[in-house]
């Protein structure tokens, strides 16, 4: 395998990986825009989502794509219930209510799952082959998860564009007073954006265990690499996010060929730091 | 007043919270700590008229309950099969006694925890008198128990630890009977050589922890020694699931080889992405995983990865290998060991099981020997000892690593054929069938 040809596949590899860390970040950057809350069950919901659609496949024989859709519902109805018992009565109180709220959800799913599914690793065993360009391998499970996050994020571009409720969403984050006043359902609205931010980072977590192994536990290592994204690319702009995941994605994929891979996280974490001071907006923020 | 207080009590209530929670993660982490108590009795008991022994007394611990019940389980089924032998065929001979001796043991749980070896031990040693000593499970255990073995002058056979460490402390009465750790994938640097001489370049690739960085070291050094390049070594974090990055490295550096590896999970992965990858080279030898049973769920993706095991079923040490090698083949072959373990409990032994009852026929080969149960005499004919058995061979070091095993080699098994088996493919007069190139799959 020639040099150019590594550099190629690392890139393709990088670009397809950033998708998906993008999509999930997506999910905590839209609960942070809309209600202020940062998310700290996010890495948790990441591993239910891994978690549920390794259950649909070995229970129940759903094809992981297909299942994908039925994630999103369940995402869609658990962020829902997280967010009139856990968040609704405390959305209006100091930040750190809202951590500990969010971070006690983490506690519970990650407890009862540990219990349920205990902590040994498991594995979509299902290939989708893979594309060969001369010497360049890309795995199909690979290609279908980076397609597959696209569509997501374009999905909810769509949706909070052009959809009156997607509006709302957009009007709820701008000024929630004023949202009110127009007679928007905040209520309804917020419990709505936790949902679609859970349903994304299930989705995501969903992808991410169709290329790689996962135990309940693994949901950690991707909300701080979704933490690092949401600052990259600017907290509150989902197209942001899309593009420090690629960041990220990249920077794994491609500078590791330089350097030995277990500086990477040291090289993200600087990079955080970094446009925290330079451009705390993030790449892509506006205000 | 009440409003007031409201504001401040909830951050005080808060912050009461976040001290609740850091404690109790602290808490978790501190196991309960038993305080030790020390062995104040002396060794008066072991002054018994040698003449009147009736049985050999065996102590050691066994860890029934705590994390390493399973190994430690296997490992003592081994050490009474063992016994259940000995004394089937009436017992040991003395030649200091003139008759045979039945074998006898006391053993006790150790809670898997190092504490609670050091009072067993001594106790083992100063009330319930016994005469030699068999090491815990695992090298954290026995590199405890091996303390109070040296302060009291005792023989411990250890069987289930690995480390290295044990062996630099200048204990004279601990002899190791696994391969150590610096020696994991020495052997399947030897193999290479052999079989592949074309093989130039290797590439290490190894888990961040502990012991998969001891070996990759001394692996490192061995393989430089024999005149190999080493064209990656790098450490991947535990837990690690995406090898994307270092599978381009490899890629790029065109290795013949790969070693390395770290424990199931994570090689079991990098296995399986090496096999999308189409990684092309002649040899994969990993630490852990291909020596479990379960790598084979990876499917074609196990197809011709090797990897190092103290032992395996398939191992061929026989009177044949013996001779080849101009030693003596001692106890049962590697049949008749399979074969009673079965019956008696119903599966194919492991190499913790095997290691059990290795320990055992050591100390026996020992007796013999020495003719005497006296503790300086058998660990002379220990220290000359250099033999053949179902393990494979046993010799022992006398110099600074006074007691590691210097005779046993890892065997390299390699997962072979259209239902993927285990095959030892290494060491050559213990092998069960012939290595079959990594690349040979594609």
């Amino acid at each position: 395998m020639t040099g150019v040809d590594i550099w190629i596949d690392s890139i393709i590899s990088g670009l397809l990986l950033g998708l998906v860390y993008g999509l999930a970040a997506i999910g905590l950057n839209l609960i942070w825009g809309v209600m202020k809350v940062i998310n700290l069950s996010h890495g948790a919901f990441i591993a239910l989502g891994m978690i549920t659609i390794w259950l649909l496949y070995t229970s129940f024989g759903v094809f992981p794509y297909a299942g994908i859709l039925v994630v999103l519902l369940i995402g869609l109805i658990l962020g829902i219930i997280t967010y009139f018992s856990a968040l609704h009565r405390v959305i209006n109180a100091p930040e750190l209510s809202t951590l500990l709220s969010t971070f006690s959800v983490s506690l519970i799913i990650i407890g009862f799952g540990t219990f349920i599914f205990k902590t040994n690793p498991k594995a979509l065993d299902f290939s989708m082959g893979a594309i060969e360009i001369g010497s360049i391998v890309i795995l199909g499970t690979k290609v279908a998860t980076g397609v597959i996050s696209i569509l997501f994020t374009a999905l909810l571009y769509v949706f909070l564009y052009k959809t009156r409720m997607g509006k709302a969403i957009r009007a709820v984050s701008m000024n929630r007073t004023a949202a009110e006043l127009m007679g928007i359902n905040s209520n309804i609205t917020l419990a709505l954006s936790f949902g679609i931010g859970i349903s994304l980072a299930m989705v995501a977590g969903a992808l991410i265990a169709t290329i790689f192994p996962f135990t309940i536990l693994s949901g950690g290592g991707y909300e701080l690499k979704s933490f690092v994204i949401c600052v990259l690319g600017g907290l509150g702009s989902p197209l942001g996010a899309l593009v420090g995941g690629l960041t990220l994605g990249l920077i794994e994929n491609i500078v590791t060929l330089q350097i030995p891979t277990s500086y990477v996280p040291v090289l993200e974490f600087a990079l955080l730091v970094v446009i925290l001071v330079l451009k705390p907006t993030g790449l892509l923020g506006g205000k | 007043m009440s409003i007031l207080l409201g504001g401040w009590m909830k951050r005080y209530i808060i912050v009461l919270l976040l001290v609740a929670i850091l404690i109790a993660g602290c808490a978790q982490q501190e196991t309960t700590t038993q305080k030790p108590q020390a062995p104040q009795e002396t060794p008066a008991q072991s002054e018994k008229p040698s003449e009147t022994k009736e049985k050999i007394l065996i102590g050691f611990s066994e860890s029934k309950t705590g994390k390493l019940n399973a190994e430690s389980k296997e490992q003592t089924n081994g050490f009474k099969l063992w016994m259940e032998h000995v004394n089937a065929e009436g017992g040991i001979y003395v030649k200091e006694l003139g008759k045979k001796v039945m074998v006898d043991f006391v053993s006790y749980d150790d809670e898997s925890s190092g504490e609670r070896v050091q009072q067993i031990y001594a106790k083992l040693i100063s009330e319930d008198g016994a005469d030699f000593l068999i090491s815990p499970y695992s090298s954290g255990l026995t590199a405890s128990a091996a303390i109070i073995a040296e302060q009291y002058s005792k023989i411990m056979v250890a069987t289930g630890a690995a480390s290295d460490s044990i062996f630099n402390k200048g204990y004279m009465h601990v002899f190791q009977i696994y391969t150590p750790s610096s020696r994991y994938l020495t052997s399947s640097i030897d193999l290479l050589a052999k079989k592949f001489p074309s093989a130039k370049k290797i590439a290490i690739v190894y888990e961040n922890s502990k012991f998969a960085r001891d070996v990759a070291e001394s692996t490192k050094e061995y393989a430089k020694s024999k005149g190999y390049e080493i064209v990656l070594y790098e450490a991947y974090e535990p837990g690690t699931s995406d090898f994307t990055s270092f599978i381009n490295k490899i890629l790029a550096a065109s290795p013949d080889a790969i070693v390395g590896g770290g424990h199931f999970t994570d090689g079991e992965t990098f296995a399986k992405q090496l096999y999308e990858k189409k990684v092309k080279v002649k040899f994969v030898s990993l630490l852990v995983a291909p020596s479990v049973p379960e790598f084979s769920e990876i499917g074609s993706a196990a197809l011709y990865v090797s990897g190092p095991s103290q032992w395996e079923p398939q191992a061929k040490y026989t009177k044949e290998a013996a001779e080849k090698a101009g030693v003596e083949f001692y106890g049962p072959t590697v049949e008749e060991f399979v074969n009673a373990y079965k019956s008696k409990y119903g599966y194919e032994p492991g190499y913790h099981a095997a290691g059990g009852y290795a320990a055992g026929l050591i100390l026996q080969k020992a007796i013999e020997t020495a003719g005497s149960l006296d503790s300086e005499k058998v660990r002379s004919a220990l220290e000359n000892m250099k033999i053949m058995t179902f393990f494979g061979m046993i010799e022992f070091e006398k110099g600074e690593y006074y007691g590691r095993q210097v005779g046993h080699d890892m065997v390299v098994i390699q997962w072979q054929g259209d239902e993927l088996h285990k095959e030892v493919v290494w060491p050559e007069e213990g092998a069960s069938s012939e290595v079959v190139a990594y690349d040979a799959k594609y």
